[in-house]
Parts: structure tokens; sequence; C-alpha cells
């Protein structure tokens, strides 16, 4: 209990949503997932819906109830997960929420929603630099999918498009990142 | 404006040193970010973007940028090991895009590790608080 209230206290540890999606994404590439799509889509009202929906081994429904608990991971080097509560702090803090649905075997979708016009609303950060980083880390075991929608604009990143034209060269070339990082960060600037 | 004929010029333009890279199969030099929660929230992401310019700018493409999990030492994050082939890996913490400039310029570049950035200096200066 006492290290709830911790959480609550420190200062948001992620400061963007951009952060706390790298952070999410490579819990879907751990669970062995081949694709995974990350998409961001704001209404009129401001109201902003993330969903991160991968192809990876699931979970089942008693671990897709503990994921949520900080005290429980996966990891054998420390004794907390701090990735999912934080995100969902975050969501319950703009009066949003979040919520998980898997099925072993087949993959994960997760569904966080936010109020932009919230006063603790989080920026929405840097996107280019998480797609960049996520492709620098995992350029051939995943790949990813980003899409932004907001009203009728429309941002849509796929690196599967990126491979194609790139061929025997890895997308994990320090050009090709860099490139990737200002490609997207250009067309979200666009949106805005 | 990004465009996919620049990245068709990307791909000519590395394709050389990808073909360099795959006879040194290897004998490469690699950088390891530590790229979990405690490293992302820390400052990690742009400490990695940070690596990537340097070594674009200077055309090391031998280079090898990738990431780790969580080490247990999560107050030194942002941290990275540098494995010069052949060289005992350096681990540095603590750090921040302009730290990356002299690490990519001293060590790798020049084979001299910025040992005040290292996890040794760090833990000498913690035991003298």
């Amino acid at each position: 209990m006492i290290y709830l209230i911790f959480l609550i206290n420190t200062a948001i540890i992620m400061r963007d949503l951009s952060l706390h999606l790298l952070d999410v994404v490579q819990n879907s590439v751990k669970a062995k997932s081949t694709l995974v799509t990350i998409s961001i889509e704001i209404d009129e009202n401001g109201k902003m819906k993330v969903t991160v929906l991968d192809d990876g081994c699931g979970m089942s429904k008693e671990m897709v109830e503990q994921v949520t608990n900080p005290f429980f991971t996966t990891r054998t080097t420390r004794e907390v997960g701090l990735g999912i509560p934080l995100l969902m702090e975050n969501a319950k803090r703009t009066c949003g929420d979040m919520h998980i649905e898997s099925t072993l075997g087949e993959g994960t979708k997760i569904v966080a929603e936010f109020d932009t016009k919230h006063i603790d609303a989080l920026p929405l950060g840097n996107m280019g630099q998480t797609i960049a980083t996520l492709c620098a880390c995992y350029p051939t075991q995943c790949d990813f999918i980003f899409t932004y929608t907001k009203e009728e604009q429309n941002v849509h990143f796929d690196t599967r498009e990126v491979k194609e034209v790139l061929q025997e060269v890895p997308i994990n070339s320090h050009e090709v990142l860099v490139w990737i990082e200002q490609s997207v960060q250009e067309e979200m600037k666009e949106q805005l | 404006m990004k465009t996919l004929e620049e990245l068709k010029a990307i791909r000519e333009k590395t394709l050389e040193q990808v073909r360099l890279r795959k006879d040194h199969d290897g004998k490469h030099a690699r950088i390891v970010v530590g790229m979990a929660t405690c490293g992302i929230a820390a400052g990690a992401r742009p400490v990695m973007m940070s690596f990537l310019e340097e070594l674009k700018k200077r055309g090391m493409e031998n280079v090898t940028v990738t990431q780790t999990g969580c080490v247990g030492m999560c107050t030194y994050e942002p941290m990275a090991d540098v494995y010069l082939p052949g060289e005992e890996k350096v681990t540095y913490v603590e750090l921040t895009p302009e730290k990356v400039n002299r690490i990519v310029v001293e060590h790798l570049a020049n084979g001299k590790p910025v040992v005040e950035f290292s996890i040794g200096a760090r833990q000498a200066k913690k035991d003298e608080e």
C-alpha cells in the first residue's frame, strides 16, 4: 500500500506518452511478437485512445489480472514491474482508464484512454524517437506499425514498407534510424 | 520533407558499408544501452539517439548499437556498455547526450575510454562521499 502511495506521489516518472509506449511495446516484443501495432486516435472532444496490439504469446486470465500490480514481473533481476502500472496510473490521473485483453497463443491488446484536455494530461512526446529506438533495438525480430489519427488527419508508418525499400540494408543502420526519427516527427508536426 | 526517395538514396549509400560489415563479422565495436523502464524513465532514449547521431555523423556504420534490459542498478541509469574488439567492456553510467559525444570521439574513434564517466569512477566517488 505504501508503495502505491509512493507511486502516486512521484512526479510522473515517464514524462510523456511516447516514453510509456517505448516501454510497453518492449513487453510485446519479449512475448515473441512478429508485428506490433501502435495506434493513437484523438476525437473532436480531445479524448485520446491509445492501443498497442501484438501477436505474441498472450497471457492467461490470471496473468492479465497480475500485470497491473507493481510487484509483479516476469523479470528475474528485480521484484517490481512498473511499466504497466505507471501507464495505468497516468491514464487514471486524467480520468481515463486502461484495460488489457489477451488470449494465450494469439496475442495481447492494451487500450489506454486519456483526456488530453485534463490538467494532468501527459504530452504526446516524440514518437519519432520511440519508433526509431524500437527499430534500433529489434531490427529483425519484430515489425512495427504506427498510426495517429486526429479528425481527418492521418500519420501511418510501417517498418515492413521501409524494409522493402532497404532490401539488404538493415533497418538499424544509423542513417536509416535517424531518417525514421525525422520522418515520423515531421509527419506528426504536420498534424498539430 | 522526408520521402521514400531519400530512403532509397540512403540505401545506395549504405550498401557498401553493409558489405564491409559482413566481411568483418564478429570484430565490431558494440554499444549496449539499458532500455528497460528504469532506463527509459532516467533518459536512455535521448542517449541512444545521441549515439546514433554521432556515429552517423562520423560514418561509423561498423559500430552496432543495441539494447539490454534492467541489470538491477537502476540509480545509475542511463547506462551503456561499450565493447571494443579484443578489449574488456567499459560500463558508462548516468549518461546524458552531452557525454555521448566524448565517448564516441575518445573511446570509439580513438580507443581511449572516458574513465570519469565509467562505473568504476562513479563508485569511487560514492565511496568518498
